[in-house]
């Protein structure tokens, strides 16, 4: 009867008003490369929650969902040419999940009006809307994950790191590269001792890295790894017998393919998140009934319930409660990319809301404004177990050092202001 | 019955020794340049310039730079990625440096900076030959990427270790940065390229190019009939390195914009820019067009078709790719060693002939 009313009010409006162009989501994704493994549940997900949308809900405020896949390989040139022919055909919003990309696509998504959504990736100091109008990085990004990371290590040490060591193992690139900043203010105001090991593309040699590891002996790894080079240093953790509780990585280096290479060695391995795990959510009843039974999953359909998975899901999710918000704003159905930047600025993500659409408490509650663009920054923590193959929440979201990520975030967005000559966009 | 000698009578010994003797291949060249720059910048759009006619700008001129070296003077050269690095970070330093300072000057400095870069490196060529110099010039790539995410001064000290393009124009007209116009980045790249093939055809037709090509065919004998290698090998090195260069600065400043060098420049890139010369054909300009139109159409052909026209999913059609792409260089390799520039050549032959060929 629901169906029945919505396709009749569908037909309806299709009748009355001017035919409406679907709402278009690109996903530049990479199913293919050393980054596969990431990629391909984080497409996965991306693609299969809009389908649900479609099928279910009969798409966003009655206008069916698009989504247009590219492969981009995680490789820059192919992000750029896949930009280019996706952005002509009306783009909502840009999820590249690419640091990389992210960096290329700052400018030119602002000089074309089209908004960015870098979820725990990508330029950290986005969080400052005053600076980047478009692009948007809720509900947490680098700088809060090292801060959730040694929080959490702080609070499994009595709240002091005093003369500790600890080592982060990174991918040598902008991706890597992001959390050290943060981490030396943190190192100076808890004072640990902090030793950075690069790890270069595409991250399958790390010999030498975890023989400095061996020998120095540091109390904690931290890892910001992707790709191939998380399941590589879990193994190399394993072999020099690095006790797995005291390894823990971002959220890019804690899934499922990262650990179940190492077998049994790598239960234990942590790592930090900014949403639930495992799919024990009503929202995954609804995906096994309208899109894997209707047979229209993503992909080979294997990864649902994944971490990444979930991620791709939590991602669409975002984008389409954003589309939601800003039609609701401008009251119009058939929204345009900068409808859709007035949307994610005004997007509030309260517990009921999560609940309403099957996905209680699947990540921290949070409201986007245009100053802060990056959310609240509750990060929690997972941890692995190899014995029956899952990762559970070990710790709940928590608030982060916004006493040391605030002024770096102002001191970086500042600058990239000073650099491009933006004026602040809010009131 | 068009395209030949007979006819076509020269008078002067300019006309005698100009690079396009045959009137026809002439009319063609005066064509080509004609779409080049005065119909192509009107019709262009953010999706071809970006996606498709950029990159084969640069490309080939990358392809021309290694071309001399490879192609020409017989040195081979695995560093053009860590070469072009030179040329994206050189212009990064002068850009930032000297912002006032028009982007023409930045980009002919920064390939300046890349051929003294490249002749230091070429050095080792005046002992080792062959394979042993690829293995130096591997070094080179290994080394430049290593130094290049090493020190922070090269990107400004800024925290991603990326550096980014700022906006800066030329003659008024912004050229890098999101704001650039299709059409100015095109026209700019263009004339780079313009410049760079007639600069190299040039110098390959003349005394210094022909002591490349002695060098590479057989250097004991050049050196017998008083070609100075020494003197040779650096100049292939150091022309070479300022084309190379003058690619990677564009390659950043007015393609990709950002840029991280293990990514941008990484082995993949000198393996790339080498494939084209193979495929084009070693000692050929026409061949560097050819192989960079090769490599960088090609992916964007197939994953139009397959994607956009056929439907298939995004995966499938990038194996495919590397498939097609892979099956089609050995394909050629065998069905044609000297590359699509001898392709062009027995084609000019048989036009020569035609329509009566006995």
């Amino acid at each position: 009867m629901k169906l029945k009313l919505t396709t009749l009010a569908l037909g309806a409006m299709m009748a009355a008003g001017p035919v409406m162009a679907d709402l278009v989501f690109p996903s530049l994704s990479y199913r293919t490369g050393p980054y596969a493994a990431g990629g391909i549940p984080f497409a996965d997900g991306y693609a299969d929650y809009f389908t649900l949308v479609n099928e279910r809900d009969g798409g966003v405020g009655g206008v069916m969902t698009k989504l247009i896949e590219c492969e981009t390989g995680y490789n820059t040139e192919k992000g750029v040419e896949c930009y280019e022919s996706t952005k002509g055909e009306g783009a909502l919003v840009y999820q590249p999940l690419s640091t990389g990309i992210t960096y290329q696509l700052i400018p030119k998504a602002a000089a074309d009006g089209i908004p960015l959504h870098t979820m725990g990736y990508g330029r950290t100091s986005a969080a400052n809307g005053d600076v980047f109008g478009n692009v948007f990085n809720y509900p947490a990004n680098y700088w809060d994950g090292a801060s959730g990371i040694i929080n959490y290590l702080l609070d499994e040490n009595d709240g002091n790191l005093k003369g500790k060591k600890i080592a982060l193992v990174f991918h040598n690139s902008a991706y890597g590269k992001e959390p050290i900043r943060t981490l030396e203010e943190l190192s100076v105001k808890h004072g640990f001792e902090l030793t950075t090991l690069p790890v270069d593309h595409p991250g399958q040699e790390q010999k030498s890295q975890w023989l400095q590891i061996r020998r120095e002996r540091p109390d904690f790894v931290m890892m910001w790894g992707w790709g191939v080079m998380n399941q590589v240093a879990v193994q190399e953790a394993a072999n020099i017998r690095f006790p797995m509780e005291n390894f823990i990585g971002v959220w890019w280096s804690g899934a499922e393919h990262d650990v179940l290479s190492a077998g049994a060695a790598a239960d234990g391995y942590k790592a930090v998140t900014f949403h639930n795990v495992g799919r024990d959510f009503p929202v995954f009843d609804d995906i096994q009934k309208y899109v894997v039974d209707a047979g229209k999953a993503a992909g080979a359909g294997d990864q649902i319930g994944n971490v990444l998975y979930n991620r791709g899901l939590y991602a669409a999710m975002l984008a389409v409660e954003a589309a939601k918000t800003a039609q609701e704003i401008h009251g119009t159905a058939d929204i345009t990319p900068q409808m859709m930047r007035d949307g994610m600025e005004a997007l509030e993500m309260p517990e009921a809301r999560m609940s309403a659409l099957g996905m209680p408490y699947f990540g921290p509650s949070f409201n986007v404004s245009c100053e802060n663009h990056g959310g609240p920054g509750l990060v929690g923590v997972t941890q692995w177990d190899a014995e029956s193959k899952t990762w559970s929440l070990v710790a709940d979201f928590q608030k982060t050092d916004a006493d040391v990520i605030q002024p770096l975030i102002d001191a970086d967005s500042a600058s990239y202001a000073a650099e491009n000559k933006i004026e602040a966009q809010c009131k | 019955m068009f395209y030949r000698e007979a006819g076509d009578f020269k008078v002067s010994y300019e006309e005698d020794s100009q690079t396009f003797p045959i009137k026809f291949d002439r009319y063609r060249y005066y064509f080509v340049l004609l779409i080049a720059f005065l119909v192509i910048p009107f019709t262009i759009n953010d999706y071809w310039a970006n996606a498709i006619l950029l990159p084969f700008l640069i490309y080939s001129i990358a392809a021309i730079g290694l071309n001399i070296l490879v192609g020409y003077c017989g040195q081979v050269s695995l560093g053009t990625g860590g070469f072009m690095a030179v040329g994206a970070y050189a212009c990064y330093k002068l850009m930032t440096a000297f912002p006032e300072v028009s982007m023409f000057i930045h980009v002919l400095l920064a390939g300046g900076i890349t051929g003294v870069v490249c002749v230091i490196f070429g050095l080792p060529s005046l002992r080792i030959k062959g394979f042993y110099l690829a293995v130096a010039t591997l070094a080179a790539q290994f080394f430049l990427v290593w130094l290049f995410n090493r020190v922070p001064w090269f990107y400004n000290y800024s925290a991603s270790g990326q550096i980014n393009a700022p906006e800066r124009d030329v003659f008024g007209i912004v050229i890098t940065g999101p704001n650039a116009p299709a059409w100015a980045t095109y026209l700019f790249c263009l004339i780079f390229l313009a410049f760079c093939a007639l600069v190299a055809r040039n110098l390959t037709r003349g005394t210094i190019g022909r002591s490349w090509m002695a060098i590479r065919d057989m250097d004991i004998a050049a050196e017998i009939i008083g070609v100075n290698p020494l003197k040779a090998k650096l100049t292939a090195f150091a022309v070479s390195g300022f084309f190379i260069g003058v690619s990677g600065a564009l390659f950043f400043s007015i393609y990709l914009g950002a840029v991280e060098v293990g990514e941008a420049f990484g082995i993949t890139k000198s393996f790339l820019v080498l494939f084209m010369v193979i495929i084009g054909g070693l000692g050929s300009i026409f061949g560097s067009f050819a192989g960079a139109a090769f490599l960088v159409l090609l992916p964007v052909v197939l994953k139009v078709v397959g994607v956009d026209v056929l439907g298939w999913p995004t995966d499938i059609v990038a194996h495919f790719q590397l498939v097609i792409v892979g099956g089609l260089i050995i394909v050629f390799l065998i069905v044609e060693p000297h590359g699509l520039a001898q392709l062009w050549r027995v084609t000019k032959e048989k036009l020569r002939l035609w329509p009566f060929p006995h």
